[in-house]
Formats: structure tokens, sequence, C-alpha cells
């Protein structure tokens, strides 16, 4: 094994490895549970990221896919008798074709259009959800989602067995992504978020690459609320609602687009502090606000990204000597 | 019949309030080129300064709308000075994520200082004139004129005076508003004052209409969105034209088909337009 193949198992394997012995280290439910919440939504930042990332168009119905998924989980297990393993890929199943509808119409627009239409799809998909109280349970909201069914001598009852389970997910989330942005599709998006003129030049359908990655990203999101659902035993309007696509989209900027451990950083780090510190909580959105507008003005490229200039600098001052 | 016209002028008095949002929301897209999502903030802010200034500190109503308007347009001044000058030449999306990071403050700001309770707004003007059958409250008749006298001015600004008309080249053609020496960093910080000033007017007259909380701009942007893009983005006489027309859509569908329905009207129109006719319905063709 070479340097490089060492450095790359080094920065995936202590993450990995910190983030499996964390429950057992720590052995606090409620920072336990505050990590599964920041794993599962963290899951639907990645989502968040395809699009706006690494296609470049800012998708503001993303809590609503969340909120698709987690109440088609809810429902179908509480309601319904379905298993969560039956439940989880129908919810997933079912949010991508509505992304792939919404899509459809949304994607005649791009940019600041695209944004206005989302903004108004994710305000009308929380409209339905309060409204359609025989089958969401209306503002109240859903109660007694059962948690996700056991596997021959697996259970999920314990919050340890959830975590890993919630984990297990993250990881295979974050190889999806990984795969995909080394794949030609992968190219193809980056291809057009760089230059859709460039791209549709060199033989790109950029149509279908934005509605490819639409549809990847609700997949994502959707993914996230069905994992979350259970875990939370109950689910309301508010998970699907647009203030929660801003906190999406903050983890996201603060963590570093269109970098692989962006989503998870900004995600678990801004999750883990409001959490943690709950006297903040109150000032939550008014803290928020302004450090999204200094990311974006002076760092643009996140924490993931002035790592890398920071590490970069750090190499080169080492070398010098 | 009477229901019909009673109707009507009471979406007349709503149709001035969006049209004042959309105006400001479109005169600062023709200048920045992006959407401005903070300025239902503003217009939330407006209302929040006179409902502060009528009772805490127990001003007469003209007082409380001139305070506003001051302290709205320095917001909307400031917005641009802090914020969006940095994000000159960066992409679109920048520029609107920072812009939600502004809603973000103000909303969170106003949840801070005054909670998220729906708080009245009392009003000197709560008498009821009566006319040919149709009951108008002079609040109302206050918010028709006021706009009216407002559409005016701004008509006026914008074709009279060099400020006005700098906004307007900046808007029409950027590069030849520069070669003729207009600077563009004043334009737009003025701009943005102007879409405070008008955010300012459209939250304080109607304050006292509704009820006062600070998630009270997010509705009503999402529909200044819609009026802007059925008028055009960056059309004066599309947001004006549009801002009534959806007013009235809504009070007619609330009045004669279902409440539920009045307010999934603005979206339906959003989706048919963008899908139809994404360069809005006053516009010619790209």
């Amino acid at each position: 094994m070479g340097s490089e193949g060492m450095k790359r198992a080094a920065t995936i394997g202590v993450p990995l490895l910190a983030a499996i012995l964390f429950p057992l280290v720590v052995d606090n439910p409620y920072l336990v549970s505050v990590a599964v919440t920041a794993y599962v939504t963290a899951i639907a930042v990645y989502g968040l990221d395809v699009m706006l990332g690494y296609t470049g168009q800012l998708s503001l119905a993303h809590a609503g896919f969340f909120g698709i998924g987690g109440y088609t989980v809810g429902i179908l297990t509480s309601e319904h008798g379905f298993s969560f393993w039956t439940a989880l890929p129908i919810a997933v199943a079912l949010t991508s074709l509505l992304g792939h509808l919404i899509g459809l119409a949304a994607l005649r627009t791009r940019h600041d259009y695209f944004a206005i239409f989302t903004l108004a799809v994710g305000v009308m998909i929380v409209i339905v959800i309060e409204r359609w109280e025989s089958l969401t349970g209306g503002t109240d909201g859903l109660i007694g989602i059962p948690p996700p069914t056991s596997i021959g001598p697996l259970s999920f009852t314990s919050l340890n067995a959830q975590y890993y389970l919630v984990l297990a997910f993250l990881v295979l989330t974050i190889y999806v992504v990984w795969s995909l942005m080394h794949s030609l599709v992968g190219r193809t998006f980056l291809a057009v978020r760089n230059s859709e003129d460039l791209a549709r030049a060199v033989g790109i359908d950029a149509g279908r690459t934005h509605q490819l990655s639409f549809v990847i990203s609700a997949a994502l999101a959707a993914l996230g609320g069905a994992l979350y659902a259970p875990f939370l035993g109950s689910i309301g309007p508010d998970v699907g609602d647009v203030p929660m696509t801003f906190n999406m989209l903050v983890y996201l900027m603060i963590g570093g687009v269109a970098s692989l451990p962006g989503p998870l950083v900004g995600t678990v780090l801004i999750m883990g502090l409001t959490q943690a510190l709950t006297v903040v909580q109150q000032y939550e959105m008014m803290v928020l606000g302004p450090i999204l507008i200094v990311v974006v003005i002076f760092f643009p490229q996140g924490i993931a990204g002035q790592g890398k200039v920071l590490f970069a600098r750090l190499a080169g001052w080492g070398r010098r000597r | 019949m009477t229901l019909f016209f009673q109707q009507f002028v009471n979406s007349i008095a709503l149709g001035s309030v969006y049209a004042l949002v959309a105006l400001g929301l479109t005169l600062v897209y023709g200048v920045l080129k992006v959407p401005n999502f903070a300025h239902g903030a503003l217009y939330m802010a407006g209302a929040y300064v006179a409902y502060l200034m009528l009772t805490t500190v127990g001003a007469p109503y003209p007082v409380a709308i001139a305070v506003s308007i001051v302290v709205i347009a320095a917001m909307g001044g400031g917005m641009e000075f802090i914020v969006f000058r940095r994000l000159e030449g960066k992409s679109s999306v920048h520029a609107m994520i920072a812009a939600l990071g502004v809603l973000f403050f103000l909303e969170g700001a106003a949840n801070v200082i005054w909670g998220p309770d729906f708080r009245p707004v009392p009003t000197p003007l709560d008498g009821v004139v009566t006319a040919f059958g149709i009951n108008i409250t002079e609040q109302r008749i206050l918010v028709i004129v006021a706009a009216i006298v407002t559409m005016v001015g701004l008509y006026m600004l914008l074709k009279r005076t060099l400020v006005g008309m700098s906004i307007e080249a900046l808007a029409q053609d950027r590069e030849g508003a520069l070669l003729v020496g207009i600077d563009a960093r004043r334009t737009a910080l003025l701009t943005f004052a102007i879409s405070g000033v008008l955010a300012a007017i459209a939250g304080s007259l109607i304050a006292p209409l509704v009820l006062v909380f600070p998630t009270m701009g997010a509705v009503v942007i999402l529909k200044a969105f819609v009026i802007v893009i059925l008028g055009g983005m960056g059309s004066v006489p599309g947001a004006i034209l549009g801002g009534y027309l959806l007013a009235l859509a809504e009070t007619m569908a609330g009045t004669y088909v279902a409440f539920a329905f009045s307010e999934l009207i603005a979206f339906a129109l959003l989706v048919l337009v963008l899908v139809f006719r994404p360069t809005g319905l006053f516009q010619k063709g790209v």
C-alpha cells in the first residue's frame, strides 16, 4: 500500500472508527440520539448537495421531500401494518416519482426561477400535509410509528441498534454519492453546473442531467425522512417545512458544498452545537443567519474547502523548511 | 351583487399591499438580477416598527408610518451595503443564499424581541364608511389611497429624476448604464433603500388590518414572487397589475369557491405561468 493509499485509508477509517465507538464511549442517550438525528439529516443534506453543489441549482423544496419520505413510512407502518423494510423502499420510490413529476415542471426553469419555483413547491407540500388530515393527522402529525422491524436476530429497538442502523445508511449514502461523482454521470453533473451551454455543445442532454440529479436529490431526502420517522416514533408537518430546508442549507454551506465530507461535517457540527447548547436554541436563527452570510461571502467552500486550503498551505510550509 | 362589489373593494385594498411589496422586489431584481428572499422580512419589520411606535411609544399613526419608512429604508440600504455589495460578480446562487441568511436573521431577531405571538395593532382609523350598500373601513380606504399615492410617487421618481432614470437604465442594460457613467453601487444602494420604503409603507398600512407576527412576511413574499413572475421580473407595471389581479382572483375564489382554495391560487398560477410562459405575461419571449 502506497502512502496515497494509507492516507485514503486513514481519512475513511479514522472517522468511521470514531463513529462506531461513539455510543460506547459516550454512553449518553441524549448525545447518541442527537447523533442519530444529525446522521439522518446529513443523509438529506447529501441530497441537497447533489443538486446544489454538483449540479448548481438551489432546490428549496428539499425538506418537503424529507417530510414525504417520513410520512410515507409512518403511515404505512403505523396504520397499514407494513414492515419497515418494505415501507422504506416504497417511501424512497414514491418520493423519487414525485420528485420526477415536480422536476418535469420545475426544471423548465433555472437558477433564480428554479429556486422560487421549488420554494413554492415546498410551501405547497406543507399545506397539503397540514390539510390532508385523514391521511397525515394534520397539524398534530402522526404518532405511534413503530421502530424498524428486526431482521432475523438483529433487533432495532434499542437506541444503540438504531444508531448503527442509521450509521450504516449514512455510510451507504456517502458511498453512493462518492461513486456517483466518480462516474461519467457525476461528471456530466459538474459539466452542466460549470457551463450548461458548453455541456450541450459536447452532446450532454442538460435537461435529463438536471432531472436525474433532482430525482437523486429527492430520493436521498426521502431516505433521511424515512429513517427519521421510525426513530422519533412520530412525525409532524414541521420536518417538511421550509425552515427545515433553510437549516439543511446552513449545514451544507458551513460544511462545504461539492465536497464529500462537507454535508456530514456541517450537519454534525452545527446540529451538535445547537443541541448541546440548549441556551442558544432561542437565538438559533438569529445566529445562523449571519453565519450563513459570512460563509457565503468569505468562505464559499465551507469548512471542508477551507480545511483543504489550510492543509495545502501547511504541507507547502512543511516542504519549504 | 352587493357581495361582489364588497369583495371587489376589499380585494383592491389587499392588492394595494401585494403591489407595493411586489414593486420593491421587482426593482431590486431589475438592478441586482437576484430574487431578494429577505424582502418579506423588510415588510414584516415595517409592520413591527409601526406596531412599536403605536403601542410602546404611543406616537400618532402618521408618525409611526414615517418612522417605519426611515428605519426600513435604512435596513434595506444596509442590506445592500453589508451583504449584497460583497457578492458582486459571484454566481446568483450565492446571493440567493445570502438573502436567505438575512431573512433568517430578521425573522429570528423579531422572534427574540417580540416572541412568536400574533399581536393586534390598534388603529385610530376604526370607522366604517358606507356607500351604495358597501361597507369599507377607513383603514382600507387609507391603504388604497396611500398605495396609489406611493405608486404615482414612484412613477415620478423613475421617470423624472436622475436617480430613478439610473435605476431603470441599470435594469435595462447594465453595461450601457456603466458606459454612460452611472454609479452602479450607489444606484443599487438607493434601489434597496427604495424597496425598503415600499415594504415599510405596505407593512405599516396592513398592520392594523391583520395581526403582526415574525413570519408574516413569508406568505406575502411568496405571493409577491408569483406576482413578479406573472408580471415579468423587473417590470414595474407588471408588478402593479399582477398585485391587483392576484388579490382579485384570491378574494373571488375565497368568496365563491372555498376559502382553502384561495391560498392555493397563487401557487397554481405560478406553476401555470412557469410551465407555459416562463418570461411572464407582460414581457416579450426570449
